[in-house]
């Protein structure tokens, strides 16, 4: 009885076969209108990459960020942000990694979220091989379903972005 | 013009997602005139959106509604229709809920008391402050989050809105050997679990003290968490079925929120940590109260600030229930009691791990929902969240805001409410007049 979140709590290492572990991360509540757009790439992505890459679904809690991304050779990240002054569906794509000092990018939707999951791996030395983040403007997180317009709009480009860098890293 | 006597402290919230607040200090004369909390409650939303559906799918929606106690909203809901529909869980499939729910709490408590709160004793900003000087201890804390992840995803299917549960039990029961790796990773973490309390016990606590009525389930012969009738520190003693007559929710002018309370007294109640061991310190299995003895705590707590010792000693608990649950489990004969739909009303009601969660539903012969009323802890306990914040903030006076902002954020964190799980959630407007 493994769901489909299982990966989430365990601390995988590499791969036995030698292939690079690539996790991709959805992080958001498709209650929160465009908080969904995380996870609905997630879904999007779900037999459009090998089956070696690990899709997950998160709330942002980072104790649950870092397990999941721990061993990774690469993380990819997907998350609706708030930024200031906003351009709702803009992309944002960020990449951190181990040594690579965190750069500023827009605040997470969640508050103790994806900023705090980098600083707390960071800090435990547990970030993985590389970290992309692909970070999208909301407009609408009031509670709800659906995308607004803007983040919709965006969805495609989006998926695309995330689709080239999984292909590259695995 | 500045008049330390007399201004205006107005924090809002910093946006997030499981929930924003706001806080509002008048002082006036160096007296504290008023305080005024406003938290964003997302269960009204659902409300709304549960009228008409099928009274099979509140567990899967109201679990959406927080990220961090999605097990406390499905069985409220699987309660409250459970009781509709006549239909009460009992063997293996109440213990298995139980189960699940004590995972939740080992994952909940292990998430406030590393990431949110301790470092507000050791004085760090936040947890990466933490984790930076103390790379350990963060770890232990991750550990014992993990394990009661584990508990979640072996029961619910995955830890984040967990899809496994249906009202009458679950789609899929896990068989005893299933269950043996989940009890070796709570028997690890049950070390670490009694090192916390140890831990989070030397912490310097502020002389503190709350005169509120206590309101939590009560369960004779186990610490309460998933079901149990309610009672109060004031002698109160009621069913689920009648929570309505016995808490008022009313919307008061500053809130977009509705503030409960007691309908036979006008004095502020609590709900969360402190009530349920002051009500309940008598039923907690031996190690929880032994190391609760050793913790210093006596047989009530009544200091919000040492509720960190509460929720660790609840941690154990958990633990320690999760393992006797596990040690006895013969599987049920099927994964879920058959819920047949019946035209009616249904109460349930649990121990989130902030506090006491009460669902009602109505439903048609069909099945379908007609109303649904959700009380969250959070809007039980804003009434004495404002009350223990006045005589916080009056003590603490003479700082200049920025400081008795982060105090106040840390007093607040002290009751767990959804918005504490922003490190920083309030931002300082001052008005001096």
């Amino acid at each position: 009885m493994t769901g489909p979140g299982a990966a989430e709590s365990g601390r995988p290492g590499p791969k036995a076969d030698g292939h690079p572990r690539v996790a991709v991360i959805g992080v958001g509540n498709e209650f929160r209108r465009d908080d969904g757009i995380g996870p609905a790439v997630v879904a999007w992505l779900r037999g459009r990459v090998p089956g070696t890459v690990d899709l997950l679904v998160s709330d942002g809690d980072p104790a649950r960020l870092i397990e999941a991304w721990s061993g990774a050779d690469l993380a990819v990240v997907v998350d609706a942000v708030r930024a200031s002054p906003a351009v709702p569906g803009r992309l944002h794509r960020l990449i951190l990694g181990e040594g690579n000092p965190a750069e500023p990018y827009p605040v997470s939707s969640h508050g103790l979220g994806l900023g705090e999951a980098v600083g707390l791996a960071q800090a435990l030395g547990r970030l993985p091989g590389r970290l992309i983040v692909h970070a999208v403007e909301a407009a609408d997180l009031s509670t709800g379903t659906g995308l607004s317009p803007a983040v919709a709009a965006a969805a495609d480009a989006l998926a695309a972005a995330v689709l080239a860098d999984v292909s590259a890293g695995t | 013009m500045t008049h330390r006597g007399d201004r205006t402290l107005q924090a809002k919230g910093l946006a997030r997602v499981e929930g924003e607040g706001s806080m509002y200090v008048r002082v006036s004369d160096g007296l504290v005139e008023e305080v005024r909390l406003d938290i964003y409650e997302p269960p009204r939303f659902f409300e709304a959106f549960l009228a008409g559906r099928s009274y099979t799918e509140p567990p899967d929606i109201t679990a959406r509604i927080c990220g961090i106690c999605p097990v406390a909203y499905q069985t409220s809901a699987c309660q409250a229709i459970e009781d509709a529909c006549g239909v009460t869980l009992d063997g293996a499939l109440a213990e298995l809920r139980r189960l699940m729910y004590c995972g939740e709490w080992i994952g909940s408590h292990a998430l406030h008391i590393y990431l949110l709160h301790a470092p507000d004793f050791l004085g760090y900003p936040g947890a990466i402050e933490l984790a930076r000087d103390h790379r350990d201890i963060v770890e232990r804390g991750l550990a014992l989050r993990r394990a009661g992840n584990a508990l979640m995803e072996q029961l619910g299917g995955r830890a984040v809105h967990p899809v496994n549960v249906r009202v009458g039990g679950f789609y899929q029961v896990p068989t005893a050997s299933e269950l043996a790796p989940v009890a070796g990773e709570l028997r690890a973490a049950l070390a670490g679990a009694l090192d916390t309390v140890q831990w989070v016990a030397g912490f310097a606590f502020p002389e503190f003290s709350c005169d509120h009525e206590l309101l939590s389930l009560q369960q004779p012969g186990s610490y309460p968490i998933e079901r149990g009738t309610l009672v109060s520190t004031g002698g109160l003693a009621f069913a689920a079925a009648d929570f309505e007559q016995h808490v008022t929710e009313e919307q008061v002018p500053h809130s977009t929120a509705l503030h409960a309370r007691l309908a036979s007294h006008d004095r502020p109640y609590l709900t969360g940590p402190l009530a349920r061991y002051t009500l309940n310190s008598g039923w907690l299995p031996p190690l929880a109260a032994e190391a609760a003895r050793a913790a210093g705590l006596g047989p009530e707590c009544r200091n919000p600030f040492r509720s960190i010792v509460v929720r660790a000693v609840e941690t154990v608990c958990a633990i320690e229930e999760a393992l006797a649950i596990i040690a006895a489990y013969q599987p049920p004969a099927r994964p879920f009691t058959p819920v047949t739909a019946r035209a009616g009303i249904g109460y349930g009601v649990s121990e989130a791990p902030r506090g006491v969660l009460y669902h009602r539903y109505e439903l048609d012969d069909e099945g379908t929902v007609l109303s649904a009323r959700i009380v969250p802890p959070t809007s039980q306990n804003q009434r004495a969240i404002e009350a223990d914040l006045r005589s916080f903030v009056q003590a603490r006076i003479e700082l200049d805001d920025q400081q008795l902002t982060a105090q106040c954020e840390q007093a607040i964190r002290n009751y767990d409410p959804c918005i504490s799980c922003a490190t920083h959630f309030l931002q300082l407007a001052v008005d001096r007049g």
